[in-house]
């Protein structure tokens, strides 16, 4: 295992495999407890240094900390010395001076947990970098759908929406091709990434189209806060076109399962009934991110120092 | 160091063949049995029933679904059998790489107020058994613990001992005692051998 989860790209099919299965196992011996607690990182400190706003994110990786005994800190940039201009670097020697053995960042710059990488000796775990990549989300996503469906293998998976500024469409995309998924791109031109053509997936921009064939159909939010120029028309348009509502839902197999990463935009990429329909997996996704989080961190953590 | 000589005509090494393992088996299961009538004098059969097996992976836990299947085949009465995977609750997860984890399940009844006995392939240091007994107290509130082993080789760091022991091996602590079970290795035997000293 490696010291660090920087991106899922790099991750291959068996180390994949090992954290999904690490994660079941981890489930499975936590299921029906009272008591929610194993002793396995006692001693040990993670520190959530976040550069952006999150909720679930932050949240699971704290809880999932907890659950295996580490200390953990919480680290915003808001009201830290960061406003007062420390730089990512001295706040991370900073950090591990005071004796944190592993960080968990999220960044509005992609790239930032590699660089911290190379600065720290504990290990670093990526929950979120610029429009690069999110690799715990795509980690639980798999697991959620490996869990719902039995299979990774083969699978056909769609993903909708912001693919342009989403690190989640990123790391889906790299881990479901490493464990053997077919993924589809579904997005307006616009959201599409220049370099869309070499990643392992194939284009489509007609979601009615793709939709009869899918296993799994993945929304993305659309992410106003990343959007420095007019993509699309209007939010109407959007809705109309790409947005998950009833009727497209009809149009998927029967035992399709619908996804989002959250936080979502109610109406704009998927309408209330669907989010909230038997086929929506949305809280199993945020309840599957505290044991996969907890497998990520066992398997960075919990053996001897290299 | 002279190997302890096996019961038959075996290979250099072999402590126990297939023949001997299925003969402990089938001991500890019968003396599982007369334990349970002894504590319930009359109701043998609903002591039996309050009778937990928890195998601790990778080897106990197919041994205690032989040793459920044997007191079944011996009394009719179906015994709970579960695992409990250790490895979260080591207290050597530092001395080395990483550890693959292994399942736990439990039966759907719960431990609270239960009689559990632990099942295990080999009892050694007594650290494995210290891990499971932490583990137990998360998982519920049993009436009693307890300990089986197929062996028993020595050499406690802690102060443990088994209630059930299918064979008492005097070993160097150097030597490496090895039970393989058909469930996982293909083969029913036990094995020691010279191992390196550490």
């Amino acid at each position: 295992m490696k010291r660090h989860l920087l991106e899922a790209a790099d991750l291959d099919r068996a180390d994949a495999t090992l954290m999904l299965d690490t994660a079941a196992q981890i489930e499975s011996a936590l299921a029906g407890r009272e008591v929610k607690k194993l002793p396995t990182l006692r001693g040990r400190t993670v520190v959530n240094l976040f550069y952006e706003d999150s909720t679930r994110t932050r949240i699971s990786f704290e809880l999932a900390a907890k659950r295996l005994s580490a200390d953990v800190i919480n680290f915003s940039a808001k009201g830290s010395s960061v406003s007062k201009g420390e730089s990512l670097k001295d706040t991370a020697l900073t950090l591990e001076a005071m004796g944190s053995d592993a960080i968990v960042v999220r960044h509005p710059a992609s790239g930032a947990p590699h660089r911290l990488a190379h600065w720290v000796r504990g290990s670093v775990v990526n929950a979120g970098d610029g429009t690069h990549e999110h690799p715990t989300q795509a980690l639980l996503d798999a697991y959620t759908i490996r869990q719902r469906l039995g299979r990774l293998d083969g699978v056909r998976v769609v993903l909708t929406g912001d693919v342009l500024h989403s690190r989640v469409a990123r790391s889906n995309v790299w881990l479901l091709h490493t464990l053997g998924a077919e993924v589809t791109v579904v997005a307006p031109p616009t959201l599409l990434p220049v370099g869309v053509g070499s990643w392992p997936v194939s284009v489509s921009y007609d979601l009615d189209a793709v939709l009869p064939n899918a296993d799994v159909i993945m929304m993305l939010r659309v992410q106003a806060e990343r959007m420095n120029a007019s993509f699309f028309p209007s939010a109407r348009e959007y809705s109309r076109r790409y947005g998950l509502d009833a009727r497209r839902m009809a149009l998927l197999p029967d035992d399709a399962i619908v996804m989002h990463p959250g936080p979502m935009n109610r109406g704009m990429e998927i309408a209330a009934e669907v989010a909230d329909s038997v086929r929506s997996t949305i809280v199993e996704q945020v309840g599957n991110g505290v044991s996969v989080r907890m497998a990520v961190l066992y398997l960075l953590l919990g053996g001897a120092p290299e | 160091m002279a190997v302890p000589s096996p019961t038959s005509e075996a290979a250099p090494g072999v402590l126990m063949t297939a023949d001997d393992v299925a003969r402990v088996v089938d001991r500890v299961a019968h003396q599982l049995i007369e334990r349970a009538a002894a504590a319930s004098p009359g109701a043998a059969d609903g002591a039996l029933r309050d009778l937990v097996l928890i195998g601790i992976p990778t080897r106990g836990a197919p041994l205690a679904r032989r040793l459920a299947a044997r007191i079944e085949a011996f009394t009719g009465t179906a015994v709970d059998v579960g695992t409990v995977d250790i490895t979260l609750y080591r207290d050597d997860l530092r001395l080395r790489g990483v550890r693959a984890l292994e399942d736990t399940w439990l039966p759907a009844a719960g431990l609270d107020g239960r009689l559990v006995v632990l099942v295990d392939d080999v009892l050694f240091s007594g650290r494995s058994v210290r891990a499971a007994l932490d583990a137990l107290r998360d998982l519920g509130r049993p009436r009693a613990v307890q300990l089986a082993v197929l062996v028993d080789r020595g050499h406690r760091e802690l102060p443990i001992r088994a209630d059930y022991v299918g064979k008492n091996v005097p070993t160097s602590r150097t030597q490496q005692v090895k039970v393989r079970l058909s469930e996982v290795d293909g083969v029913d035997e036990v094995v020691v051998s010279e191992g390196v000293a550490a």
